[in-house]
This record gives C-alpha cells, sequence and structure tokens, in this order.
C-alpha cells in the first residue's frame, strides 16, 4: 500500500512538472526555428532535392560559391539535401528557413498551411521534364477507362489534369492508381499490363528507352505552368535581406558559369550530374528539357510578366479542385498571391505567397 | 516488495488512464500555441480539426462521390483477410513440418532463411514481379509474416509430448487424424497467440504496400494526403487503425478464452 502510495504521489509530481514545463516554455514555435544567432554570424538552413533544375545549388556548394557569396553578407548558410516532399514538409515545419520546390507546391503546402513563403528566384520551368508515356500507341483520348500510374496530387496529377481537359476528357474517364516514385519507373517498365504512366525526369527517360512507349503529352505543351523556384520564409527574408542577397549572389554565379560553355562549364555540369546520379550526357539530355533562366535579367523578365499569373491561375484552381488548399477550403481565392507589380489573386487579407523579383533586379543591376 | 493489498478500483483506473490523458492534455497545449501563432498551422491540428477530419471521411461523400474511410477500410481490409488465409495455412505448414521429418528437411532451413530476409528490402522486385495490384500487396504482407508463424507452430509441433502421438499411432490413427485431432488442438492457441502478436508486423506491411501503389487502402490515404499536410486526416486515421487493431486483438483473445478454455495465462 505504502509503495502504491508513492508511486501515485511520483506520477501526479511527474504530471504537475510535465505541466509547468509545458506552460512555462516560451509560447511559440519560433524559438525552436532554425536560424540561430550563436556565434557570430546568422545561420541559415537551405533543403534541396535532386532535380536537374535544382542540381546547380548543390554544385554551387560543393565548389564554395555558396560559402563564398555568404560570407561577403557575414552569414552561414547549410545546405541540406533530402527528399522532395520531406523537403517541403521540413520546410513547413519550420527546421529549414528556405528550400526549392514547384509553384504548385509552395501553394498547396507552405501556404496553404499558413506559413507565408517568398519566391526568391525563378530558376527554371519544366519544359518537357514532366510527361505521360504509353503503350500500344495510345493517345490521351484513348484513355478513358484505362488505369493511369502517377504520383497522386503532385504535379504528375496536374499534368494528367491539363492533358485531359485539353482533350475533352474529364478525370473521372480514368482511373488514377497512385504510385511511388521509387517504383513507378521499373514496375511500369517490367508489366506491359500497365498502359500510361506520367512522371517526370530522370525516369522519363529510362522509360523512354522502351520500344513501345511513346511521349503523348509534356509540360512542354503548357509551357510555364510549372515553375521551380528558391522559396525562403517571409518573415526570414524580411528580417534578414542578407540571406537573399547571398543565395541569389551564389546562384547566378553558377547560372554564369553553366551558360559560358567552356571547360569550366564542363566541370560543372559533371559535378551536377554526378550529384544526381546520372551520367554527363543524360543530365545534359534533361537540361534540354528544362527552361533554364541563366540570366538575372530573362529570370526578372519571366517572373514579371503576366505568364506566370496566369500559371498561378491554373494551379491554384487545380489545387482548389482537389481539396489541397485544405478540404474546408471555399474558394480558390482563399490564399492570396502578390506579385512583383502589386497585383493580388484571391484574398488581399491572407496573402501567404509572394513573388518577389527585387533580389533578382539587383542581380540582373549588378548590384550584389 | 508487491502490496497485496486490494486497491480501491478508482485509483486503479486513474493509474492506467494516467498517461494517456497526459498526452492529450500536453498535445492539445501545443496545438493550441502553434494555433495561436498561425492559425492555418496544419501540422498539429487541435482535437476539434481531427474530429472534423474523422467525420468528414466517414460521413460525407468526398469529391469522388465516396465515403472515404468506409472504402479504404474494406480494400484494408480485404487485403488483411486474402493473407490471413495463407496465415493459417502456415499454421499448418508449421505443424506438418514439426511431425514429419521429411517435411522437416525439405521446408525448415528453407523457411528459415526467408524469415531471416526482411521483406521490405525485395518490395522492388515484389513490384516487378507481380505489378502494382493486390497481388503483389498481398505477397507482401506474407512473404514478410507467414515464415515466423510457420516458424512458430513448427517450434510448438516439435515440443509436442511424442508419447501422444505413438500412443494415436499405436491405435491406428492416420497421418491426418494425427494433425488435426491431437496435435493442432493442442497449438491452435498459440499459434492464435503469435498471430495475435504479429498483427502489428501484417499492419505495417499492408501500409507499407499500400502507399506504394493503390487506388484505396488505409495506407494509402495517409501518404495521399500527406501531399497537402492534412495531418487532421492522418492522425484521424493512425487513431482509427490502432482501434481496429485493438480491436482484433480483444477478439482473438476472446476466441481463445471461449474455445480453449484450458489454456490460460
Amino acid at each position: 500500500m505504502n509503495n502504491f502510495k508513492r508511486i501515485s504521489q511520483f506520477f501526479i509530481l511527474l504530471l504537475l512538472t510535465g505541466f509547468i514545463a509545458a506552460c512555462s516554455s516560451p509560447s511559440g514555435q519560433e524559438s525552436n526555428a532554425s536560424s540561430s544567432t550563436s556565434g557570430k554570424s546568422k545561420k541559415f538552413k537551405v533543403a534541396w532535392s535532386i532535380y536537374s533544375g535544382w542540381q546547380p545549388w548543390d554544385y554551387a556548394n560543393q565548389s564554395k560559391i555558396l560559402e563564398k557569396w555568404a560570407k561577403k553578407y557575414g552569414i552561414e548558410i547549410e545546405l541540406i539535401k533530402m527528399d522532395y516532399i520531406p523537403s517541403v514538409e521540413a520546410y513547413v515545419a519550420g527546421q529549414v528557413d528556405a528550400c526549392v520546390m514547384t509553384n504548385m507546391e509552395a501553394l498547396d503546402m507552405p501556404a496553404a498551411s499558413g506559413v507565408t513563403s517568398t519566391a526568391l528566384i525563378l530558376g527554371d520551368y519544366s519544359n518537357g521534364n514532366d510527361a505521360l508515356l504509353t503503350r500500344d500507341n495510345l493517345q490521351v483520348k484513348d484513355l478513358v477507362g484505362k488505369e493511369v500510374n502517377l504520383v497522386e496530387l503532385s504535379v504528375s496529377h496536374y499534368i494528367l489534369s491539363r492533358a485531359l481537359e485539353k482533350n475533352g476528357l474529364k478525370e473521372s474517364d480514368v482511373t488514377i492508381v497512385n504510385t511511388s516514385d521509387s517504383d513507378i519507373a521499373p514496375a511500369f517498365i517490367s508489366n506491359n499490363s500497365q498502359k500510361a504512366v506520367i512522371t517526370w525526369n530522370p525516369l522519363i527517360m529510362e522509360i523512354k528507352k522502351q520500344p513501345d512507349v511513346k511521349q503523348v503529352f509534356a509540360s512542354s505543351s503548357i509551357p510555364g505552368e510549372i515553375m521551380d523556384l528558391m522559396i525562403v520564409k517571409t518573415n526570414v527574408l524580411k528580417d534578414n535581406p542578407e540571406l537573399g542577397n547571398a543565395l541569389t549572389g551564389a546562384w547566378y554565379e553558377v547560372m554564369a558559369i553553366m551558360k559560358k560553355e567552356d571547360k569550366a562549364t564542363e566541370e560543372a555540369l559533371a559535378i551536377m550530374a554526378e550529384s544526381a546520379g546520372c551520367s554527363l550526357q543524360e543530365y545534359k539530355d534533361q537540361l534540354k528539357t528544362t527552361a533554364m533562366f541563366y540570366s538575372p535579367k530573362s529570370a526578372l523578365n519571366y517572373t514579371t510578366s503576366k505568364a506566370v499569373i496566369q500559371s498561378m491561375d491554373y494551379v491554384r484552381k487545380f489545387c482548389f479542385s482537389h481539396g489541397l488548399l485544405g478540404e474546408n477550403a471555399t474558394s480558390f481565392d482563399q490564399i492570396g498571391i502578390q506579385y512583383p507589380n502589386g497585383e493580388i489573386q484571391g484574398d488581399k487579407n491572407n496573402i501567404q505567397l509572394y513573388f518577389d523579383s527585387s533580389f533578382m533586379e539587383k542581380a540582373a543591376n549588378a548590384q550584389l | 516488495m508487491l502490496s497485496v493489498t486490494k486497491r480501491s478500483s478508482w485509483t486503479d483506473t486513474l493509474l492506467s488512464i494516467f498517461l494517456f490523458v497526459l498526452i492529450i492534455i500536453l498535445y492539445q497545449y501545443f496545438a493550441h500555441q502553434r494555433h495561436l501563432l498561425n492559425p492555418h498551422d496544419k501540422l498539429v491540428p487541435t482535437f476539434a480539426q481531427m474530429l472534423d477530419a474523422f467525420t468528414r471521411s466517414t460521413f460525407e461523400p468526398d469529391r469522388n462521390g465516396v465515403y472515404r474511410l468506409l472504402d479504404d477500410t474494406l480494400a484494408s481490409g480485404q487485403r488483411v483477410l486474402i493473407s490471413m488465409v495463407f496465415v493459417f495455412g502456415g499454421v499448418l505448414m508449421g505443424a506438418y513440418m514439426g511431425l514429419f521429418p521429411v517435411m522437416d528437411k525439405l521446408f525448415y532451413k528453407f523457411f528459415l532463411f526467408f524469415d531471416k530476409i526482411p521483406a521490405l528490402a525485395i518490395l522492388p522486385i515484389l513490384f516487378i514481379f507481380f505489378g502494382l495490384g493486390e497481388v503483389s500487396k498481398v505477397a507482401l504482407i506474407v512473404i514478410g509474416v507467414v515464415p515466423t508463424i510457420i516458424l512458430d507452430t513448427y517450434l510448438r509441433a516439435k515440443a509436442f509430448p511424442q508419447e501422444q502421438v505413438i500412443k494415436a499411432i499405436t491405435m491406428s490413427a492416420s497421418k491426418s487424424q494425427i494433425i488435426f485431432k491431437i496435435i493442432l488442438p493442442k497449438i491452435f492457441p498459440m499459434a492464435l497467440d503469435s498471430i495475435r502478436l504479429n498483427f502489428k508486423a501484417i499492419v505495417l506491411f499492408l501500409i507499407s504496400g499500400e502507399a506504394l501503389a493503390a487506388t484505396a487502402g488505409l495506407g494509402y490515404r495517409i501518404f495521399v494526403v500527406r501531399r497537402y499536410m492534412a495531418m487532421d486526416i492522418i492522425i484521424s486515421y493512425v487513431i482509427w487503425i490502432g482501434l481496429l487493431s485493438y480491436l482484433i486483438d480483444a477478439g482473438i483473445c476472446l476466441w481463445i478464452k471461449k474455445q480453449y478454455r484450458w489454456y490460460n495465462k
């Protein structure tokens, strides 16, 4: 009995301490945000994942170009390689300050979760890196009643939706089989019973090597709609513009190397190819379907064009109709998106995504 | 020293729910804090949001007109049910292996080896062999769990008192009579127990399979809604899976208790 009393007392004590600890913890997750000021310079974490248009980030890191620019602005930048979706999740959870992602995920993951984000750099748009491949010479129109393998609710799903729309079909006309990107290519190649698949590079290159597979629709049919961005937390960028300066400076230094087409370019591309796990030739082939904005001027021009607003309109409508803005969302206008010219799409009282061209402009005017 | 005094029942109850309450209070506190900072936060949903997500998936058809929770539970349930046929087949296999030396020699090393292979590691191979349909998902569960069940039953059958088997043989019992009338009735409750304890592995393999390729299922839903960070749905699904597993566990316990009264703990 005595023991029991002691045990109960212990548990009650535990409960109380737990409760007090919980209450006294500094209100807010901001305190565990990754940007710490320990030491002299502020440290920022940036996540990236393997994709032809994002490999330059890894090169910037390996070649110390990123470090050089960070030093110039008195900060430290740690670049972390992750899988794509986990990297965006880490960004939303506040474990990293910036992350590369497409305009679609930028809208339906951080922005829809109330993590206000800024598109700092528009690196490229997919110009064939996402594609619908079929067997037996099936065209988009022939897909009625057929199964299509893809990663559901990803850019692939968006591609399917646009392909069907352009051919006068609805999504309910096909059966979508959600398939992990880790197995989608080998499974499709080895099973002749699968007739249609949508995925992205380098998997597309792999699947296209099959003699009976044809590409019937690709992101190049809807150019510019899927943009690859460097997304930074708006409040972090506001408080620390040097992070934006350093990232943008490093990015366009790498872009200049890639554009030169000399020995340095070859070396840089070789490093990018290696970290992407493909050969130099394969990586060059992937770059052909990636519309890179090599100069800050071209990126600036595109970011400030009407095309971005039109693309985001397609994407936000897709996101809303698929429940990606939250299942309780009542309209695609629920989330506000602000563009460089000040134009606002959606709710102007709930702006969660900013397209900021000011850093690219600084790079274009050589002010970094 | 353990106290033998009978404790009042309310303190017992209090103790057993203590940790649950603690976790719920702490969770709700953190969720509330996060929502104060960011009202749109999706990563740590409050209990109200989870309940809302649960009712939405249970009682309201989604945009495809499907009652999600029901649809997913049925799809997953079917996969588990089919693999259960193989699991019970495994019990029979184990009993035969334990009794007949030829079967023992032929299969024991084989299953021992297969038992050591982590099923998840050969998942890519399964998908290439069996495609992305139902077969590969059931195969994953079977390869992951059945060898364990076979080996477990095998050891039980091996440990079975030989005198009883010999006695049955002298009374001219046939081989299948020995299996079905003598050995199985004695080791079946133990086999049920080991199926019960392996159920977690079954669910684990089910979810892994569904995460990779599916059109419906409990694991499928968790991985799809992850694309838009619907933690409210994920957590309510996790609780639902936990609840179902608990009920199945309790059901098997009840079966053993009713059917095999002599087999007590």
